[in-house]
C-alpha cells in the first residue's frame, strides 16, 4: 500500500516539477488573498473608509465587469481547445476579429446579466443601490469591459503561447490585477512602487471614481478621462501582443499541436 | 447532391488545367527537427491523392500546413490557384478538412453544431442541406441528439457531413475512416466517390488502411520522414515492388525507407508540378 501511494505522491511531484503554473498555484492564490484583504485592513485602520460596506459592494458588482469581459475572450477560445473545435473553426472563413468580437458580444451579455442580478440583490439585502453612482456608472462599466477584453486578448497570447500547461490563467490573470487596481480601498493604501503600476491600470480610476462619486455624488471627470485613455494603449497592445503570438506559434507549428492535445 | 459539375480552372494562355493543390519545395521544422523536408507535389482537379507514411512520416503535418494552421519554413502552397500565404480567406471557404482527432462542441444537438457551421460557410437553404448530409451519411435520425452522445462512428460521419457542407472544391481527410466498422467505412468510401463524380472535387486523404486507399485513391505518395519517397497509381507503386501488397509496400517504407532507390532506380521520388 505505502509503494502505491508513494508512487502517485511521486506522480505529482513530476507533474509539478514540469509546470511552472502548477507551482506558481500553490502560492499565487494566498498570496493575492494577503494582498486584497491586507490593504483592506490596512484602510479601515487608516480610518480612510468611512463609507467601507458602500465601497466594498461597489467595488464587488464592478470588479465583476471586469472579471467577466477578460473571460469572455480567454475562456471562450480557450473552450473551444478542450472539446476539440478550433481546427473546425480555424478552418472555416471565420477571421480571429470576427471569433473575438463574438466573444465580446457574448460577454457583453453575460456580464450585463450577472451585474444586474447581484446588483437587485444588493439592494434587497444591503440596501446597497449602484445607480447611485448616477449616469459616470455607464462609463465606467465601458471602461472596465473595455480592459478586460485588453486583459482577455493578453491572456489568450499566453495560452497560445504557452498551451494548456497556462490555462490556469484565466482565473489567475483578473486576480494578479486585484490588489493593484484598489477594487475595495484607496489606491494611496498602498507602497508607492504598488500605486506606480496602479496608476498605469484603467481600472484604479474606475474604483477610485466609484469611490468619489459615491462619497460626494460629484464624478470626477479627471479620474473618468484616464481610465478611457489608458484603455487605448492597452487595448493596442493586447491586440498586437495576441497577434504576434499567433503568427509565431503558426510559424513555429505549436498553434496545431495545441489544437491536438 | 444533384449540383452541376464546375468547370475545371484553365490557364487561358496555355489552356492548362489549374491543379488543385499546388506544393513546392515545402519544409516544416519543429525545433531542429525537421517533420516534412523539401516536398512537392500536386493533385489535379477532382484527384483523390493519397498522402501515405506511418505514423510521424510528416502526413498531419503537411495537411495543417495546407489549411494554414502552420506556416512552413519554406516552401510555397497554391490552392485553387491561388497563393495560400496571401489569399487564404479567398481560399478557405471553398475547402473543408474531416479528422478523427476533431470534433465539435459535445453538449450541443447535432443540428445546432451544424447549424452554427452551416451558418458559417453561408450554405444556402441550410436545414435541407443538413438533412440531406445526415441522411447521406445514415445518421439522419440523431439531428436533435447531443452530439456528446454519439457514437464514435457516428460522430466521424458527423464530421464529414461537417466537411461537406461547403461543397467544399478540395476536401482534406486525415484519416476519416479510423474508428468506422468495415460496413459504414465501405458506405463512406461509395459516398466520397459519388460527390467527387458529382463535382470534381479533390481529395487529400491519409489512412492506415491500405486497402481502402486502393479502393479510393487515384494516386498516392508515400512519405518517410518527412520525404516523398515515392509516388503514383496504388497499381503502379505495387509493380514498381515486384508486385507486393501496397500494405507491404508501406512496411517496407516505413521501416527501411526509400524501397523504391534498389527496386527503380530515378523513379520519382519528389515530383514538381507540371
Amino acid at each position: 500500500m505505502i509503494r502505491r501511494v508513494l508512487a502517485l505522491v511521486l506522480r505529482y511531484v513530476y507533474l509539478h516539477r514540469r509546470s511552472l503554473p502548477r507551482i506558481m498555484e500553490i502560492l499565487f492564490w494566498p498570496v493575492m488573498g494577503l494582498l486584497v484583504w491586507g490593504f483592506m485592513a490596512a484602510s479601515m485602520e487608516r480610518g480612510q473608509a468611512p463609507g467601507a460596506a458602500g465601497y466594498l459592494i461597489g467595488g464587488l458588482i464592478l470588479w465583476e465587469v471586469l472579471y467577466r469581459a477578460q473571460q469572455s475572450i480567454s475562456y471562450s477560445i480557450t473552450e473551444e481547445f478542450w472539446v476539440r473545435n478550433i481546427i473546425n473553426l480555424f478552418i472555416s472563413p471565420l477571421t480571429m476579429p470576427e471569433l473575438i468580437l463574438a466573444s465580446c458580444l457574448m460577454g457583453l451579455a453575460k456580464t450585463l446579466a450577472s451585474t444586474l442580478s447581484i446588483s437587485v440583490l444588493a439592494w434587497v439585502l444591503y440596501g446597497f443601490d449602484i445607480l447611485a453612482a448616477g449616469p459616470s456608472l455607464v462609463l465606467f462599466y465601458g471602461c472596465l469591459l473595455l480592459f478586460g477584453w485588453a486583459v482577455g486578448l493578453l491572456t489568450m497570447g499566453l495560452i497560445f503561447r504557452y498551451g494548456r500547461a497556462a490555462e490556469a490563467l484565466i482565473w489567475g490573470v483578473p486576480f494578479l490585477l486585484q490588489p493593484v487596481s484598489a477594487v475595495f480601498y484607496p489606491v494611496d493604501v498602498l507602497p508607492a512602487w504598488m500605486q506606480a503600476i496602479s496608476r498605469c491600470l484603467p481600472s484604479t480610476y474606475v474604483f477610485e471614481g466609484m469611490r468619489q462619486v459615491l462619497a460626494t455624488g460629484q464624478a470626477d471627470t479627471g479620474l473618468l478621462f484616464w481610465a478611457l485613455a489608458l484603455n487605448l494603449p492597452w487595448l493596442a497592445v493586447g491586440g498586437v501582443v495576441f497577434g504576434l503570438v499567433l503568427n509565431r506559434v503558426r510559424r513555429e507549428g505549436r498553434l496545431s499541436r495545441q489544437m491536438m492535445e | 447532391m444533384a449540383e452541376p459539375v464546375p468547370e475545371p480552372m484553365t490557364d487561358p494562355m496555355t489552356e492548362a488545367v489549374t491543379p488543385a493543390i499546388e506544393v513546392q519545395g515545402l519544409t516544416m521544422r519543429f525545433g531542429g527537427v525537421a517533420a516534412v523536408r523539401d516536398l512537392s507535389f500536386c493533385a489535379a482537379p477532382g484527384e483523390i491523392l493519397g498522402l501515405l507514411g506511418a505514423n510521424g512520416a510528416g502526413k498531419t503535418t503537411t495537411i495543417h500546413i495546407l489549411l494554414g494552421l502552420m506556416t512552413p519554413a519554406q516552401g510555397t502552397v497554391r490552392l485553387l490557384g491561388l497563393d495560400l500565404a496571401t489569399r487564404r480567406r479567398d481560399i478557405l471557404p471553398r475547402i473543408n478538412f474531416s479528422s478523427a482527432y476533431i470534433s465539435m462542441p459535445p453538449n450541443l444537438t447535432v443540428w445546432e453544431n451544424m447549424s452554427t457551421f452551416a451558418l458559417l460557410y453561408g450554405v444556402p437553404e441550410r436545414k435541407k442541406k443538413i438533412a440531406r448530409l445526415l441522411e447521406f451519411m445514415e445518421i439522419g435520425d440523431t439531428q436533435r441528439a447531443l452530439t456528446g452522445a454519439l457514437s464514435s462512428g457516428q460522430t466521424t460521419r458527423l464530421n464529414l457531413c461537417k466537411a461537406l457542407l461547403n461543397d467544399p472544391d478540395i476536401l482534406f481527410l486525415d484519416e476519416p475512416t479510423a474508428s468506422l466498422d468495415p460496413d459504414i467505412a465501405a458506405k463512406v468510401r461509395a459516398g466520397l466517390l459519388a460527390v467527387r463524380a458529382e463535382r470534381a472535387m479533390t481529395i487529400l486523404y491519409t489512412s492506415h488502411n491500405m486497402l481502402e486507399v486502393e479502393a479510393l485513391c487515384d494516386s498516392v505518395i508515400f512519405l518517410h520522414q518527412g520525404r516523398a519517397v515515392a509516388r503514383g497509381t496504388p497499381e503502379e507503386i505495387k509493380a514498381r515492388a515486384d508486385n507486393q501488397s501496397l500494405e507491404d509496400v508501406f512496411i517496407s517504407i516505413a521501416r527501411g525507407g526509400d524501397i523504391f532507390q534498389r527496386a527503380a532506380p530515378g523513379a520519382m521520388p519528389n515530383e514538381a508540378c507540371p
